[in-house]
């Protein structure tokens, strides 16, 4: 084996995520490419194994279903991080800021005056035909006006460089806690790397996260009870739940532990008795989330939890009845649905779709199919879609029959030729594709996005598929300053003046 | 921050299951040690082993001969043995990581370490090269562990129901070793071979790493009474019956309503302090007796924190109607 050789490394066709050819990193990888080619290979080897260890002795593990039976995995994870120029990602933050925003808007029209329809800017079949349209919500004022507080967007780059908006998560979008573990594996197992202060840190997000949360407290006391419920350690992402539960020193609950009483207030089971709830971050679908309400054979949930909410004693982030936006006809929207809230231009763009409920689109995707992704409306981890380019004939046939059968339920994209990044394997970096999860809170007038987000990998070869139940893994995400910022100098004249005016009498 | 009683709970159990863990692995050790020193014909000890763990029924559907290999196997490595070291050690760690967000991380790190060591430990095999090894690692990851959360964790609500389920164990653990060991020590007639009865006691002690302690503290010739004496009654032993009584008393007294379960501990340290260890060591059948009655005691305790502290709601709100 020898050392990590870039010479040899080539995507083909694919925009890679480090390299502008074979030998010549980006910019911003220059460090990272230099670095590892300077390891001897028996070097290499350690520091992924050193991340193997630290995974499993931090117990970072995902869960998986397999024939009945749980499994808890360790995480997949990649050493090789994934590098975004700042000056790119600031412009990305702000597409993203804009497109929250709008859905926001867009939510809490849907549920009042629907004037997006009215002015005709959203055909009302969409929404007539919208599962995840909820009539309980409708006319509800959720604090500060906000639906979706976490937003998970998914953002892919194309084979010209561009980043595109694939969609937006909005009802429980998961992946946060495993962006803020790839960055604690990172450090240490490549600490030499971040000496430059070059990559920006993400370790805001779980304060930021916890201040929204209070912020939508019903009481305003100085120490609001705020929760996260979970389904339970059988669902996949309980990690996650535990994780933020833990980092921001708040109870991880499940619906058994909590109760609404005929005041429409929500209580916890605790060892001195039940105990008010301001707060619940909810990782539970809307489905499950109050038997009274919504699927009446759910234990998950909580009986009268929606009683609770519209009457305002309690806040749920998100809010039941967000996943509207999540639909994947309405995506296709939201440049539209931008400039129709915003009066702005979008800043990041769209995967270029076809919905399937538009005669002409229809007529394309149908003749298409064989190099067309088709997707339902509002499945999401991947399920349901058609893959047309490896899809058999009789496979794309019914597919066929499902469109024509219920149109508004599909839409279709070209098949993206996702960007690729550098990824280890057998002590070589090779090409594998990627793309990008960023998390966007939005709160009482602010929006936060996370500084990079979770870079998930496919990691068997040519493969797009990057759900880590489906073979994918993830590295860390850098974002990293090109140019170093000019450090704030004081003048000399100014600082005078300040020292005056305060001891001036 | 009041806790949640499905995570005091859980928290409660997992201190019952590592203590669990560890004191089987004393437990094992001590007796192999001592079956090097005793003559094959001794009838012993496997099976009394077994019968300390409440795990007789369970042993005889899954083996056919009580001998070291399958006692060993099963008390150390089978998790069709709810009561083995990787049972008790499995059901911690799942414990643990349902209730991850109340203790630090690095409690955590360790269980789900010591965890898949003893996994990797015993699918290697327990033959007799290596099953030391794996008992005292077992033991000292079940006190870094514990050291870790003296160390680390903060003195409240969490710790509090750690510290009783570990002491409630710690007795229930003492008693059923007293009772197995001393009843089959006890009940031999006056002619039977004495120098082995003076280890076996020695090996009461040391299954509760108490030799060297009651070395410094009695000064006498390893006896059964003053054995029994120092086990139950002993202030300053940390495995004596009376000092995990204590510890777990004044944990409850910092917990909100413990009226009731302070009347079920109280009571089972008042029949401890007055009991009459020489005629207890007398008579056989009066030492089971009595030690059947710290039990079913234990029993009380345990069940008046299981209804104060972790019986849902509905149940509880039925209670209180009825």
């Amino acid at each position: 084996m020898s050392r990590v050789d870039w010479q040899q490394y080539c995507s083909n066709e694919f925009y890679d995520e480090l390299m502008a050819a074979p030998g010549m990193p980006r910019e911003a990888a220059r460090m990272l490419c230099d670095v590892l080619a300077g390891f001897a290979p028996s070097e290499l080897a350690e520091r992924k194994t050193a991340a193997e260890i630290a995974i499993r002795t931090m117990g970072i593990t995902f869960t998986v279903y397999s024939e009945g039976s749980m499994i808890d995995r360790a995480w997949p994870f990649d050493i090789v991080p994934r590098i975004i120029p700042a000056d790119e990602w600031r412009r990305t933050e702000a597409g993203l800021v804009q497109r929250v925003e709008a859905l926001n808007l867009f939510i809490d029209d849907l549920y009042h005056d629907q004037k997006v329809i009215k002015d005709g800017v959203l055909p009302a079949e969409v929404l007539a035909k919208s599962v995840n349209f909820r009539p309980q919500c409708v006319g509800i004022d959720p604090p500060h006006g906000v639906w979706a507080h976490i937003c998970g967007s998914d953002l892919v780059r194309g084979d010209d460089g561009t980043l595109y908006v694939l969609e937006d998560n909005l009802r429980i979008p998961s992946g946060v806690s495993y962006m803020l573990e790839n960055r604690n594996v990172t450090k240490r197992v490549l600490p030499e790397l971040f000496s430059s202060g070059r990559i920006l840190p993400v370790d805001d997000y779980v304060p930021q996260l916890y201040d929204m949360l209070v912020s939508m407290s019903p009481r305003h006391s100085d120490d609001p009870q705020v929760v996260v419920l979970t389904p339970g350690i059988y669902n996949s992402a309980y990690y996650e739940h535990a994780y933020l539960a833990q980092q921001m020193g708040v109870q991880l609950v499940q619906g058994s532990d909590l109760m609404v009483d005929g005041d429409d207030v929500v209580y916890m089971r605790t060892v001195r008795g039940l105990t008010r709830v301001d707060v619940i971050y909810r990782r539970i679908d809307d489905d499950f989330l109050d038997p009274e309400a919504f699927r009446k054979d759910s234990v998950l949930g909580v009986p009268g939890l929606m009683r609770a909410w519209r009457s305002g004693n309690v806040a749920l982030a998100n809010a039941p009845g967000a996943g509207v936006a999540d639909d994947k006809v309405v995506y296709a929207f939201v440049p539209e649905l931008i400039r129709y809230y915003l009066d702005q231009e979008p800043l990041l763009a769209n995967v270029p779709s076809y919905l399937c409920m538009r005669e002409e689109d229809r007529r394309y995707v149908l003749d298409h199919l064989d190099q067309l992704v088709v997707k339902p409306a509002n499945e999401s981890g991947g399920y349901g879609m058609l893959m047309g380019p490896h899809a058999t004939r009789e496979e794309r046939e019914a597919f066929a029959e499902r469109i024509k059968a219920d149109p508004r339920n599909y839409m279709a994209q070209p098949m993206l030729k996702l960007s690729t990044t550098p990824t280890l394997f057998d002590g070589r970096p090779e090409p594998r594709h990627v793309d990008l999860r960023p998390f966007i809170l939005s709160g009482q007038g602010s929006t936060y996005v996370t500084t990079g987000g979770l870079t998930r990998v496919a990691l068997n070869k040519g493969s797009l598929v990057v759900n880590s139940s489906q073979g994918g893994g993830s590295k860390d995400t850098w974002i990293v300053e090109t140019e170093m910022v000019e450090t704030g100098v004081v003048e000399p004249g100014l600082a005078e003046t300040r020292l005056t005016e305060t001891g001036g009498y | 921050m009041p806790m949640l009683s499905r995570v005091a709970e859980n928290l409660y159990w997992m201190a019952r299951y590592v203590e669990r863990a560890e004191d089987t692995a004393r437990l094992v050790n001590v007796t192999n040690h001592l079956m090097l020193d005793l003559p094959r014909r001794q009838p012993l000890m496997w099976s009394a082993v077994v019968d300390i763990t409440g795990g007789s029924e369970d042993f005889a559907n899954l083996y056919d001969q009580p001998n070291d290999r399958n006692v060993m196997q099963f008390l150390c490595a089978d998790q069709r043995n709810p009561g083995s070291i990787l049972s008790a050690l499995a059901q911690a760690r799942e414990n643990l990581r349902t209730t991850r967000d109340v203790v630090p991380r690095e409690v955590w790190e360790a269980t789900n370490q010591l965890y898949m060591t003893a996994c990797a430990q015993s699918e290697a095999g327990l033959g007799h090269g290596r099953s030391e090894l794996f008992l005292k690692q077992i033991i000292s990851g079940c006190q870094m562990m514990r050291g870790l959360v003296e160390g680390t964790l903060s003195y409240g609500t969490a710790r509090t129901f750690m510290v009783l389920g570990r002491q409630i164990e710690r007795a229930d653990m003492t008693t059923r070793i007293l009772d197995v060991r001393s009843g089959s020590l006890l009940s031999r007639g006056p002619d039977d071979i004495r120098p082995f009865e003076h280890l076996q006691w020695m090996s009461v002690l040391k299954s509760l790493t108490a030799y060297q302690m009651y070395r410094q503290h009695v000064r006498l010739r390893v006896r059964a009474t003053d054995v029994l004496t120092f086990l139950l009654q002993d202030q300053n032993l940390p495995r004596s019956v009376t000092r995990s009584l204590w510890d777990a008393s004044r944990a409850l007294m910092s917990l909100p309503r413990h009226e009731r379960a302070l009347a079920a501990v109280t009571q089972v340290r008042a029949d401890v302090a007055e009991a009459d260890v020489g005629g207890l060591v007398r008579s056989p059948e009066g030492l089971h007796d009595f030690i059947n009655d710290l039990q079913i005691g234990l029993g009380d305790l345990h069940d008046a924190i299981r209804r104060t502290y972790f019986t849902p709601l509905e149940a509880a709100l039925q209670m209180s109607a009825a």
